[in-house]
């Protein structure tokens, strides 16, 4: 522990019976963060999902904000300009994965029985199910939580939240974690906003301002396909900052 | 509820240095902040299951609490915030970095050589 401020920065400190001991050159490698064994799973992923110039999406939500028919959506709004695979997460069904499946996308269902989220190692399993090679852009949908999946990276390369109108306009401070780590932030069910008199979009993106976020909040309705080209801009423009960053895709 | 599993990243933090040192964790010391998606209760009550049949069966769990601040990147201003106003308590603005509040550090493994516990017997 640093002297001054009581913060970690000189590593994890050991103390022996009392006695705080010098690490010796060769000692097992203290790690200081705990989730720094996912953090470096999610980091591998990561440098693996590029290599193949792809660029991975994590969607989170509450269960039912309309993850899986955003991908529906989006796969056939787009599915001419990318060619997409997904990761789905969930408690116990293969339902999520089969609906993406008939739109001809691979896609790969994880359970994570009892866990309420995915981490790095689970993702990292299934990528080698999926033909990177063949894909622009890999969504791993996570599993309907607000809390949990904020705090375990999987190797994406942006987090997208979803709030959906039925759900009230002060989840962002409610969930502060989740939407803080949010880069964008969409609100689903937009056809049943005229229905909705308590969900003001105005003030659901103040309180996202109010967690110091400046993540674009785009307003769409995946069952009526409105709002999608907003939403098409952005994967489109976030697919060409990453690929000119890694490179473009060698093999295509 | 995903504090079972960090406690479980926190045992396999402890595991390697009870083992290299060949002693049993009697005491745990992690700093953790109010944004680390965390709940401080639910970490308290998580170790002992997860701890049970480990090296640090019987340890103790210290929490410390970061405090949250944050400074704004408009008018330079540092102060205090909520987990859910981040934004500048005094221009306003809505950019900040945030100075602490999100860790979810071990900071200290304390182990007891199983001879000096016999010397208490």
């Amino acid at each position: 522990m640093c002297d001054s401020c009581g913060c970690a920065a000189g590593g994890t400190e050991v103390v022996i019976g009392g006695h705080r001991i010098v690490p010796q050159t060769g000692d097992a490698a203290v790690l200081t963060r705990l989730l720094a064994e996912n953090d470096a799973t999610a980091a591998h992923n990561r440098e693996h999902i590029e290599e193949h110039g792809v660029l991975a999406v994590n969607l989170m939500s509450s269960p039912g904000a309309g993850k899986t028919a955003l991908l529906e959506a989006t796969i056939e709004t787009l599915h001419r300009e990318f060619r997409f695979g997904v990761i789905e997460g969930d408690l116990e069904t293969e339902n999520d994965a089969e609906r993406i499946r008939r739109h001809h996308v691979p896609a790969v269902q994880i359970n994570t029985g009892t866990a309420c989220h995915l981490d790095a190692e689970m993702v990292h399993e299934a990528l080698h199910e999926l033909p990177l090679r063949k894909l622009d852009i890999l969504f791993i949908e996570n599993v309907g939580n607000l809390v949990c999946p904020a705090a375990f990276a999987l190797g994406q390369h942006r987090n997208v939240t979803l709030l959906s109108v039925t759900e009230g306009d002060d989840k962002p401070a409610k969930y502060p974690v989740m939407f803080r780590a949010s880069d964008l932030v969409l609100i689903t069910k937009a056809d049943l906003l005229p229905h909705m008199d308590d969900f003001d979009p105005a003030l659901a993106e103040a309180r996202i301002r109010q967690l110091a976020s400046a993540a674009p909040v785009l307003i769409l309705s995946a069952r009526r396909h409105t709002g999608m080209a907003p939403w098409a801009e952005w994967l489109r423009s976030e697919l060409s900052a990453l690929r000119a960053r890694v490179g473009t895709k060698a093999a295509a | 509820m995903h504090e079972l599993s960090l406690c479980r990243a926190l045992l396999k933090l402890v595991e390697p240095i009870a083992r290299q040192h060949a002693a049993p964790v009697s005491r745990v010391v992690l700093r953790i902040g109010p944004l680390s998606g965390a709940d401080p209760a639910l970490l308290r009550h998580a170790f002992p299951q997860a701890a049970a049949g480990t090296c640090a069966d019987g340890a103790m769990l210290e929490l410390l609490l970061a405090p949250l601040r944050v400074r704004c990147l408009q008018c330079g201003a540092e102060g205090d915030a909520a987990v859910n106003r981040l934004d500048c308590a005094i221009c306003g603005a809505t950019r900040t970095q945030l100075l602490s509040g999100d860790e979810l550090d071990l900071l200290r493994v304390e182990l007891q050589p199983l001879e000096v516990k016999d010397a208490h017997v």
